[in-house]
Protein backbone atom coordinates (compact mmCIF):
# COMPACT_ATOMS: atom_id res chain seq x y z
CA UNK A 1 0.00 0.00 0.00
CA UNK A 2 1.35 3.17 -1.00
CA UNK A 3 2.07 5.73 2.00
CA UNK A 4 0.38 9.08 0.66
CA UNK A 5 1.71 11.65 2.89
CA UNK A 6 2.62 15.51 1.74
CA UNK A 7 2.58 16.81 -1.88
CA UNK A 8 2.45 15.19 -5.30
CA UNK A 9 2.06 11.51 -3.42
CA UNK A 10 -0.50 10.41 -5.67
CA UNK A 11 1.50 11.45 -8.60
CA UNK A 12 3.91 9.07 -10.02
CA UNK A 13 7.20 9.14 -8.43
CA UNK A 14 9.46 12.25 -9.27
CA UNK A 15 12.10 12.46 -10.92
CA UNK A 16 15.47 14.10 -9.50
CA UNK A 17 15.21 16.42 -12.33
CA UNK A 18 11.78 17.15 -11.52
CA UNK A 19 12.37 17.32 -7.55
CA UNK A 20 15.41 19.88 -8.56
CA UNK A 21 12.94 22.14 -10.19
CA UNK A 22 10.46 21.87 -7.19
CA UNK A 23 13.26 22.56 -4.80
CA UNK A 24 14.74 25.65 -6.84
CA UNK A 25 10.74 26.49 -6.74
CA UNK A 26 10.90 26.61 -2.91
CA UNK A 27 14.80 28.29 -2.77
CA UNK A 28 13.32 31.12 -4.80
CA UNK A 29 10.80 32.03 -2.45
CA UNK A 30 13.32 32.40 0.15
CA UNK A 31 12.42 29.33 2.03
CA UNK A 32 14.98 26.90 3.71
CA UNK A 33 15.44 23.59 3.07
CA UNK A 34 15.61 20.35 5.33
CA UNK A 35 15.74 16.53 4.70
CA UNK A 36 13.97 13.92 6.54
CA UNK A 37 13.52 10.36 7.39
CA UNK A 38 12.01 8.19 9.01
CA UNK A 39 10.68 4.52 9.29
CA UNK A 40 7.81 5.21 11.08
CA UNK A 41 5.65 6.14 8.19
CA UNK A 42 1.91 7.12 10.59
CA UNK A 43 0.10 10.09 9.45
CA UNK A 44 -0.20 11.27 12.96
CA UNK A 45 4.01 10.65 13.16
CA UNK A 46 5.04 14.27 12.29
CA UNK A 47 8.56 13.98 13.59
CA UNK A 48 11.07 12.70 11.39
CA UNK A 49 14.53 12.45 11.71
CA UNK A 50 16.72 15.29 10.25
CA UNK A 51 19.58 14.46 7.63
CA UNK A 52 21.97 16.91 8.40
CA UNK A 53 21.18 20.29 9.27
CA UNK A 54 18.34 22.51 7.33
CA UNK A 55 19.92 24.27 4.44
CA UNK A 56 19.75 27.93 4.83
CA UNK A 57 20.81 30.52 2.20
CA UNK A 58 21.46 27.93 -0.50
CA UNK A 59 21.12 29.03 -4.01
CA UNK A 60 20.62 26.26 -5.88
CA UNK A 61 18.80 22.77 -5.71
CA UNK A 62 21.77 20.88 -6.65
CA UNK A 63 23.04 21.03 -3.04
CA UNK A 64 19.10 19.50 -1.80
CA UNK A 65 19.29 17.09 -4.39
CA UNK A 66 22.95 16.42 -3.10
CA UNK A 67 22.07 15.43 0.19
CA UNK A 68 19.12 13.97 -0.77
CA UNK A 69 21.20 11.16 -2.33
CA UNK A 70 23.37 10.85 0.48
CA UNK A 71 20.48 10.16 2.76
CA UNK A 72 18.90 7.63 0.16
CA UNK A 73 22.51 5.69 -0.11
CA UNK A 74 22.40 5.61 3.71
CA UNK A 75 18.42 4.57 4.04
CA UNK A 76 17.47 2.86 0.95
CA UNK A 77 14.70 1.08 2.77
CA UNK A 78 13.37 4.54 4.52
CA UNK A 79 10.91 6.94 3.70
CA UNK A 80 12.59 10.25 2.50
CA UNK A 81 11.02 13.82 2.62
CA UNK A 82 11.94 17.10 1.25
CA UNK A 83 11.01 20.11 3.34
CA UNK A 84 10.82 23.44 2.36
CA UNK A 85 10.06 25.68 5.80
CA UNK A 86 8.81 29.11 5.19
CA UNK A 87 10.02 31.37 7.85
CA UNK A 88 7.96 34.69 6.53
CA UNK A 89 6.27 36.13 10.04
CA UNK A 90 3.20 35.24 9.12
CA UNK A 91 3.75 31.73 8.26
CA UNK A 92 6.79 29.94 9.98
CA UNK A 93 5.95 26.68 9.00
CA UNK A 94 6.22 24.09 6.27
CA UNK A 95 5.15 25.35 3.18
CA UNK A 96 5.94 22.16 0.97
CA UNK A 97 6.64 18.86 1.47
CA UNK A 98 6.80 15.38 -0.48
CA UNK A 99 8.19 12.21 0.22
CA UNK A 100 11.64 11.57 -2.10
CA UNK A 101 12.19 7.86 -1.08
CA UNK A 102 10.16 4.78 0.26
CA UNK A 103 10.45 1.24 0.96
CA UNK A 104 10.18 -1.38 -1.46
CA UNK A 105 7.86 -3.34 0.22
CA UNK A 106 5.22 -1.01 1.59
CA UNK A 107 2.77 -3.25 3.83
CA UNK A 108 0.28 -0.95 4.61
CA UNK A 109 -1.54 -0.36 8.17
CA UNK A 110 -4.70 -1.99 9.68
CA UNK A 111 -7.19 -0.44 11.87
CA UNK A 112 -7.60 -1.21 15.54
CA UNK A 113 -10.81 -1.35 17.24
CA UNK A 114 -11.49 -0.96 20.67
CA UNK A 115 -14.44 -1.34 22.73
CA UNK A 116 -15.57 1.22 25.05
CA UNK A 117 -18.06 1.83 27.48
CA UNK A 118 -21.93 1.88 26.27
CA UNK A 119 -20.74 0.19 22.36
CA UNK A 120 -18.34 3.07 21.88
CA UNK A 121 -15.74 2.02 19.38
CA UNK A 122 -12.07 4.05 19.17
CA UNK A 123 -10.50 3.56 16.24
CA UNK A 124 -6.31 3.30 15.70
CA UNK A 125 -4.18 2.96 12.41
CA UNK A 126 -1.42 0.38 12.88
CA UNK A 127 1.44 -0.03 10.76
CA UNK A 128 2.53 -3.34 10.58
CA UNK A 129 5.94 -2.18 9.90
CA UNK A 130 6.18 -0.62 13.44
CA UNK A 131 5.93 -4.24 14.75
CA UNK A 132 9.34 -4.95 14.59
CA UNK A 133 12.12 -2.57 16.95
CA UNK A 134 13.27 0.73 15.02
CA UNK A 135 16.03 0.12 12.79
CA UNK A 136 14.70 -3.81 11.71
CA UNK A 137 11.78 -2.36 9.57
CA UNK A 138 11.24 -2.72 5.55
CA UNK A 139 13.62 -5.19 5.36
CA UNK A 140 11.38 -8.08 5.46
CA UNK A 141 12.68 -10.11 2.65
CA UNK A 142 16.05 -8.55 1.74
CA UNK A 143 14.53 -6.42 -0.48
CA UNK A 144 16.95 -3.83 -1.52
CA UNK A 145 14.39 -1.17 -2.35
CA UNK A 146 14.59 2.26 -3.66
CA UNK A 147 10.79 3.25 -4.54
CA UNK A 148 11.73 6.40 -6.24
CA UNK A 149 14.28 4.67 -8.18
CA UNK B 1 32.90 35.67 4.26
CA UNK B 2 31.18 37.53 2.37
CA UNK B 3 29.36 36.79 -0.77
CA UNK B 4 29.79 38.33 -4.08
CA UNK B 5 27.28 41.57 -3.11
CA UNK B 6 28.51 42.56 -0.53
CA UNK B 7 31.29 43.97 -2.05
CA UNK B 8 34.36 42.19 -0.52
CA UNK B 9 36.58 45.20 -1.08
CA UNK B 10 39.22 43.17 -2.74
CA UNK B 11 40.51 44.11 -6.19
CA UNK B 12 39.95 46.96 -7.76
CA UNK B 13 36.73 46.27 -9.99
CA UNK B 14 35.32 49.17 -11.16
CA UNK B 15 31.76 47.82 -10.84
CA UNK B 16 32.09 45.14 -8.47
CA UNK B 17 28.55 44.07 -7.77
CA UNK B 18 27.55 40.47 -7.85
CA UNK B 19 27.00 38.69 -11.32
CA UNK B 20 23.44 39.95 -12.05
CA UNK B 21 21.09 37.31 -14.18
CA UNK B 22 21.39 37.36 -17.24
CA UNK B 23 19.70 40.30 -19.00
CA UNK B 24 16.20 39.97 -19.17
CA UNK B 25 16.27 41.60 -22.97
CA UNK B 26 14.78 38.42 -25.13
CA UNK B 27 17.67 38.18 -27.42
CA UNK B 28 17.37 34.24 -28.88
CA UNK B 29 15.59 31.56 -27.44
CA UNK B 30 18.23 30.76 -24.64
CA UNK B 31 18.76 34.17 -23.65
CA UNK B 32 18.18 34.29 -19.90
CA UNK B 33 17.53 30.76 -19.32
CA UNK B 34 18.20 29.31 -15.60
CA UNK B 35 19.18 25.82 -17.05
CA UNK B 36 21.66 24.39 -19.04
CA UNK B 37 19.51 23.06 -21.45
CA UNK B 38 18.06 24.07 -24.87
CA UNK B 39 15.09 23.17 -24.72
CA UNK B 40 14.24 19.13 -25.82
CA UNK B 41 14.99 19.43 -29.50
CA UNK B 42 18.26 18.72 -31.25
CA UNK B 43 19.17 20.14 -34.31
CA UNK B 44 19.15 17.69 -37.46
CA UNK B 45 22.63 17.20 -38.60
CA UNK B 46 22.76 19.35 -41.42
CA UNK B 47 21.68 22.12 -39.64
CA UNK B 48 23.80 25.14 -39.65
CA UNK B 49 24.81 27.36 -36.66
CA UNK B 50 27.26 29.87 -36.33
CA UNK B 51 28.94 30.91 -33.47
CA UNK B 52 28.22 34.97 -33.70
CA UNK B 53 24.72 33.83 -33.02
CA UNK B 54 25.06 31.99 -30.27
CA UNK B 55 27.43 34.67 -28.86
CA UNK B 56 25.03 37.00 -29.32
CA UNK B 57 22.47 34.52 -27.67
CA UNK B 58 24.24 34.03 -24.18
CA UNK B 59 25.61 38.29 -23.83
CA UNK B 60 29.16 36.56 -23.57
CA UNK B 61 30.66 39.00 -25.56
CA UNK B 62 28.97 41.21 -23.38
CA UNK B 63 31.38 40.26 -20.45
CA UNK B 64 34.47 39.38 -22.04
CA UNK B 65 34.72 43.04 -22.96
CA UNK B 66 33.38 44.15 -19.64
CA UNK B 67 36.73 42.52 -18.80
CA UNK B 68 38.56 43.91 -21.31
CA UNK B 69 37.48 47.50 -20.48
CA UNK B 70 37.62 47.27 -16.75
CA UNK B 71 40.42 45.65 -15.44
CA UNK B 72 43.69 47.13 -16.95
CA UNK B 73 46.19 44.70 -18.16
CA UNK B 74 46.52 41.27 -17.13
CA UNK B 75 47.11 40.24 -20.95
CA UNK B 76 47.80 36.25 -19.86
CA UNK B 77 44.69 36.18 -17.93
CA UNK B 78 41.77 37.46 -20.05
CA UNK B 79 43.63 35.28 -22.66
CA UNK B 80 42.86 32.32 -20.91
CA UNK B 81 39.43 33.22 -19.98
CA UNK B 82 38.46 33.79 -23.43
CA UNK B 83 39.79 30.61 -23.90
CA UNK B 84 37.73 28.95 -21.63
CA UNK B 85 34.80 31.02 -22.86
CA UNK B 86 35.79 30.09 -26.05
CA UNK B 87 36.30 25.86 -25.56
CA UNK B 88 32.36 26.09 -23.78
CA UNK B 89 31.04 28.38 -26.43
CA UNK B 90 31.77 25.51 -28.93
CA UNK B 91 30.67 23.29 -26.23
CA UNK B 92 27.33 24.50 -26.59
CA UNK B 93 27.03 24.05 -30.05
CA UNK B 94 28.07 20.67 -30.35
CA UNK B 95 25.40 19.82 -27.26
CA UNK B 96 22.65 21.13 -29.48
CA UNK B 97 23.79 19.05 -32.51
CA UNK B 98 23.60 16.23 -29.38
CA UNK B 99 27.15 15.45 -29.72
CA UNK B 100 28.07 14.23 -26.29
CA UNK B 101 31.37 14.88 -24.25
CA UNK B 102 32.34 14.87 -20.99
CA UNK B 103 32.16 18.51 -19.10
CA UNK B 104 35.25 20.36 -18.95
CA UNK B 105 36.55 21.12 -15.83
CA UNK B 106 37.03 24.29 -15.10
CA UNK B 107 38.38 24.06 -11.09
CA UNK B 108 40.86 26.67 -11.00
CA UNK B 109 43.49 28.16 -9.48
CA UNK B 110 44.28 32.25 -9.18
CA UNK B 111 48.04 32.89 -7.98
CA UNK B 112 49.09 36.51 -8.29
CA UNK B 113 50.64 38.92 -5.77
CA UNK B 114 47.92 40.83 -3.59
CA UNK B 115 45.50 43.57 -5.00
CA UNK B 116 46.22 42.29 -8.74
CA UNK B 117 42.48 41.47 -9.13
CA UNK B 118 41.88 37.96 -8.48
CA UNK B 119 39.16 38.06 -6.39
CA UNK B 120 37.19 40.76 -9.29
CA UNK B 121 38.46 38.46 -11.87
CA UNK B 122 36.71 35.30 -10.27
CA UNK B 123 33.59 37.63 -9.93
CA UNK B 124 33.39 37.90 -13.98
CA UNK B 125 34.17 34.33 -14.26
CA UNK B 126 31.02 33.51 -12.76
CA UNK B 127 28.93 35.39 -14.41
CA UNK B 128 30.65 34.48 -17.92
CA UNK B 129 30.05 30.67 -16.86
CA UNK B 130 26.34 31.30 -15.64
CA UNK B 131 25.85 32.72 -19.31
CA UNK B 132 27.56 30.03 -20.95
CA UNK B 133 25.23 27.77 -19.15
CA UNK B 134 28.00 25.75 -17.40
CA UNK B 135 26.71 27.30 -13.64
CA UNK B 136 22.70 26.96 -13.07
CA UNK B 137 23.19 30.43 -10.90
CA UNK B 138 26.78 31.99 -11.05
CA UNK B 139 26.94 33.67 -7.63
CA UNK B 140 30.51 33.70 -5.90
CA UNK B 141 30.47 32.82 -2.86
CA UNK B 142 34.47 34.05 -0.81
CA UNK B 143 35.60 31.96 1.89
CA UNK B 144 39.04 31.56 3.83
CA UNK B 145 40.49 29.09 5.95
CA UNK B 146 38.17 30.24 8.80
CA UNK B 147 35.16 29.45 7.11
CA UNK B 148 36.37 25.52 5.98
CA UNK B 149 38.20 24.49 8.84
CA UNK B 150 36.76 24.45 12.41
CA UNK B 151 37.90 24.33 15.75
CA UNK B 152 37.51 21.07 17.66
CA UNK B 153 37.15 17.16 16.41
CA UNK B 154 33.91 16.47 14.40
CA UNK B 155 33.53 20.69 13.32
CA UNK B 156 35.30 20.46 10.34
CA UNK B 157 33.03 18.46 8.23
CA UNK B 158 29.52 20.18 8.39
CA UNK B 159 31.39 23.62 8.59
CA UNK B 160 33.24 22.91 5.25
CA UNK B 161 30.08 21.34 3.69
CA UNK B 162 27.76 23.62 4.38
CA UNK B 163 29.64 26.70 2.87
CA UNK B 164 30.00 24.16 -0.22
CA UNK B 165 26.02 23.51 -0.33
CA UNK B 166 25.78 27.31 -0.40
CA UNK B 167 28.08 27.96 -2.85
CA UNK B 168 26.84 25.33 -5.44
CA UNK B 169 24.92 26.13 -8.40
CA UNK B 170 28.06 29.00 -8.60
CA UNK B 171 31.38 29.42 -7.97
CA UNK B 172 33.44 28.79 -4.35
CA UNK B 173 36.07 30.95 -3.97
CA UNK B 174 38.65 29.72 -1.78
CA UNK B 175 41.27 32.67 -0.80
CA UNK B 176 44.61 32.50 0.61
CA UNK B 177 43.91 28.66 -0.28
CA UNK B 178 48.09 27.26 1.41
CA UNK B 179 46.44 28.15 4.39
CA UNK B 180 43.68 25.01 4.75
CA UNK B 181 47.09 22.46 4.69
CA UNK B 182 49.73 23.43 7.55
CA UNK B 183 52.69 21.37 6.95
CA UNK B 184 54.08 21.74 10.74
CA UNK B 185 50.88 20.20 12.50
CA UNK B 186 49.71 17.60 11.17
CA UNK B 187 46.51 16.99 13.42
CA UNK B 188 45.77 20.64 12.09
CA UNK B 189 41.85 20.02 10.67
CA UNK B 190 42.52 21.88 7.61
CA UNK B 191 43.42 18.37 5.79
CA UNK B 192 39.95 17.11 6.91
CA UNK B 193 38.61 20.38 4.66
CA UNK B 194 41.06 19.41 1.66
CA UNK B 195 39.64 15.90 1.67
CA UNK B 196 35.81 16.64 1.38
CA UNK B 197 37.23 19.26 -1.20
CA UNK B 198 38.74 16.87 -3.40
CA UNK B 199 36.02 14.82 -3.09
CA UNK B 200 33.36 17.65 -3.83
CA UNK B 201 35.65 18.67 -6.62
CA UNK B 202 35.47 15.65 -8.57
CA UNK B 203 32.17 14.28 -7.75
CA UNK B 204 30.16 17.95 -8.20
CA UNK B 205 31.80 18.86 -11.00
CA UNK B 206 28.60 19.98 -13.00
CA UNK B 207 26.93 21.93 -9.84
CA UNK B 208 30.33 23.47 -8.52
CA UNK B 209 33.47 25.40 -9.50
CA UNK B 210 36.27 26.21 -6.76
CA UNK B 211 38.57 28.49 -7.06
CA UNK B 212 41.82 28.77 -4.75
CA UNK B 213 43.46 31.70 -4.91
CA UNK B 214 46.91 32.91 -3.54
CA UNK B 215 50.42 34.12 -3.37
CA UNK B 216 52.35 32.24 -6.62
CA UNK B 217 55.18 30.45 -4.75
CA UNK B 218 52.94 29.54 -1.64
CA UNK B 219 50.29 28.01 -3.73
CA UNK B 220 52.77 26.02 -5.81
CA UNK B 221 54.18 24.72 -2.38
CA UNK B 222 50.94 24.09 -1.30
CA UNK B 223 50.08 21.61 -4.86
CA UNK B 224 53.43 20.08 -3.69
CA UNK B 225 52.12 19.00 -0.86
CA UNK B 226 48.80 18.22 -1.77
CA UNK B 227 49.07 16.57 -5.49
CA UNK B 228 45.73 15.90 -5.77
CA UNK B 229 44.60 19.34 -5.67
CA UNK B 230 46.92 20.22 -8.21
CA UNK B 231 46.03 17.61 -10.61
CA UNK B 232 41.93 18.16 -10.19
CA UNK B 233 42.44 21.81 -11.02
CA UNK B 234 42.86 22.07 -15.05
CA UNK B 235 43.57 26.09 -14.89
CA UNK B 236 46.16 27.50 -13.20
CA UNK B 237 46.36 31.04 -14.30
CA UNK B 238 49.03 33.36 -12.94
CA UNK B 239 48.43 37.00 -11.94
CA UNK B 240 51.59 39.28 -13.29
CA UNK B 241 52.11 42.33 -11.35
CA UNK B 242 51.11 45.80 -12.85
CA UNK B 243 53.60 48.29 -14.20
CA UNK B 244 53.42 51.52 -13.20
CA UNK B 245 51.56 53.14 -16.40
CA UNK B 246 49.44 50.24 -15.89
CA UNK B 247 48.99 51.86 -12.00
CA UNK B 248 48.03 54.84 -13.41
CA UNK B 249 45.89 53.93 -15.35
CA UNK B 250 43.90 51.66 -12.83
CA UNK B 251 44.37 55.18 -10.37
CA UNK B 252 42.26 57.25 -13.19
CA UNK B 253 39.82 54.87 -13.97
CA UNK B 254 39.74 54.33 -9.84
CA UNK B 255 39.16 58.35 -9.89
CA UNK B 256 36.64 58.40 -12.71
CA UNK B 257 34.45 56.38 -10.46
CA UNK B 258 34.42 58.01 -7.44
CA UNK B 259 34.07 61.42 -9.46
CA UNK B 260 36.97 63.07 -9.00
CA UNK B 261 40.06 64.41 -11.38
CA UNK B 262 43.68 64.82 -10.80
CA UNK B 263 44.81 68.14 -11.72
CA UNK B 264 47.84 67.54 -14.49
CA UNK B 265 50.47 68.16 -11.69
CA UNK B 266 48.50 66.05 -9.65
CA UNK B 267 48.66 63.42 -12.16
CA UNK B 268 52.45 63.62 -11.95
CA UNK B 269 52.81 63.88 -8.52
CA UNK B 270 51.06 60.41 -8.45
CA UNK B 271 53.14 59.10 -11.01
CA UNK B 272 55.97 60.38 -8.78
CA UNK B 273 54.24 58.48 -5.74
CA UNK B 274 54.05 55.23 -7.11
CA UNK B 275 57.25 55.17 -8.35
CA UNK B 276 58.49 55.46 -4.87
CA UNK B 277 55.86 53.17 -3.35
CA UNK B 278 56.45 50.16 -5.66
CA UNK B 279 60.05 49.89 -4.36
CA UNK B 280 58.49 49.63 -0.89
CA UNK B 281 57.55 46.36 1.42
CA UNK B 282 54.12 45.21 0.98
CA UNK B 283 52.83 47.09 -1.94
CA UNK B 284 49.69 45.58 -2.84
CA UNK B 285 49.04 47.10 -6.67
CA UNK B 286 45.86 47.96 -7.34
CA UNK B 287 44.92 48.30 -3.58
CA UNK B 288 47.77 50.46 -2.43
CA UNK B 289 46.62 52.89 -5.51
CA UNK B 290 43.30 53.06 -4.04
CA UNK B 291 44.18 53.25 -0.50
CA UNK B 292 46.40 56.11 -1.68
CA UNK B 293 43.67 57.55 -3.09
CA UNK B 294 41.60 57.34 0.04
CA UNK B 295 43.96 59.18 1.47
CA UNK B 296 44.34 62.51 -1.06
CA UNK B 297 40.77 62.56 -0.50
CA UNK B 298 40.99 62.90 3.10
CA UNK B 299 43.87 65.85 2.14
CA UNK B 300 41.83 67.54 -0.55
CA UNK B 301 39.18 67.29 1.90
CA UNK B 302 41.14 68.98 4.64
CA UNK B 303 42.93 71.75 2.43
CA UNK B 304 39.25 72.89 1.73
CA UNK B 305 37.60 73.04 5.14
CA UNK B 306 40.92 74.17 6.41
CA UNK B 307 40.05 77.96 4.24
CA UNK B 308 36.14 78.05 4.70
CA UNK B 309 35.91 81.46 3.46
CA UNK B 310 37.06 80.05 -0.15
CA UNK B 311 34.52 80.16 -2.89
CA UNK B 312 34.35 76.81 -4.44
CA UNK B 313 32.86 75.65 -7.97
CA UNK B 314 32.40 71.94 -9.11
CA UNK B 315 35.83 71.75 -10.72
CA UNK B 316 37.32 73.12 -6.91
CA UNK B 317 35.50 69.85 -5.25
CA UNK B 318 36.20 67.50 -7.76
CA UNK B 319 39.97 68.20 -8.70
CA UNK B 320 42.69 66.80 -6.57
CA UNK B 321 45.96 68.45 -6.55
CA UNK B 322 49.63 67.99 -6.77
CA UNK B 323 49.57 68.82 -2.71
CA UNK B 324 47.10 66.63 -1.51
CA UNK B 325 49.29 63.75 -3.36
CA UNK B 326 52.96 65.25 -2.13
CA UNK B 327 51.93 65.31 1.36
CA UNK B 328 52.21 61.44 1.58
CA UNK B 329 54.66 60.09 4.10
CA UNK B 330 56.61 57.77 0.92
CA UNK B 331 58.03 61.23 -0.03
CA UNK B 332 59.49 61.81 3.31
CA UNK B 333 60.07 57.96 3.77
CA UNK B 334 62.47 58.83 0.73
CA UNK B 335 64.40 61.31 2.73
CA UNK B 336 64.59 59.00 5.60
CA UNK B 337 66.20 56.40 3.67
CA UNK B 338 68.98 58.92 2.32
CA UNK B 339 69.82 59.61 6.48
CA UNK B 340 68.71 56.57 7.80
CA UNK B 341 70.26 53.36 6.06
CA UNK B 342 67.95 51.27 7.44
CA UNK B 343 65.16 53.39 6.15
CA UNK B 344 63.03 51.18 8.91
CA UNK B 345 62.21 54.55 11.31
CA UNK B 346 60.61 52.58 14.25
CA UNK B 347 59.07 55.40 15.48
CA UNK B 348 57.31 55.48 11.89
CA UNK B 349 53.81 54.51 11.46
CA UNK B 350 53.79 51.03 9.49
CA UNK B 351 54.37 51.15 5.59
CA UNK B 352 51.30 50.82 4.40
CA UNK B 353 50.04 53.86 5.90
CA UNK B 354 51.42 56.47 3.44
Amino acid sequence: MKVTQGCFSFLPELTDDEIRLQVQYCIELGWAMAIEFTDDPHPRNPLWEMWDLPMFDIKDASAVVFEMNKCREAYPNHYIKVVGYDPSPHRQTTGLDFIVNRPAEEPGFRLDRTELNDRHIAYTVHAYAVDKPHGERYQANGSKGNGSK
Amino acid sequence: MTDAGSGSGRGFSIRSGSAPAPAAEENGADGGKETTDFGDELLPDDAQVDVQSEEAAVHTKEVLDRLDRELVGLVPVKQRIREIGDLLLVDRLRRRFGIESTRPTLHMSFTGSPGTGKTTVALRMAELLHRLGYLRKGHLVSVTRDDLVGQYIGHTAPKTKEVLKRAMGGVLFIDEAYYLYRQENERDYGQETIEILLQIMENERENLVVILAGYKDRMDQFFQSNPGMGSRIAHHINFPDYSLDELLQIALLMLEEQRYEFSPDAEKAFRDYLERRMQQPRFANARSVRNALERSRLRQAARIVANPSQKLNKGDLMRIEAEDILQSRVFDADEATKTNSTGDDPAAEPSWET
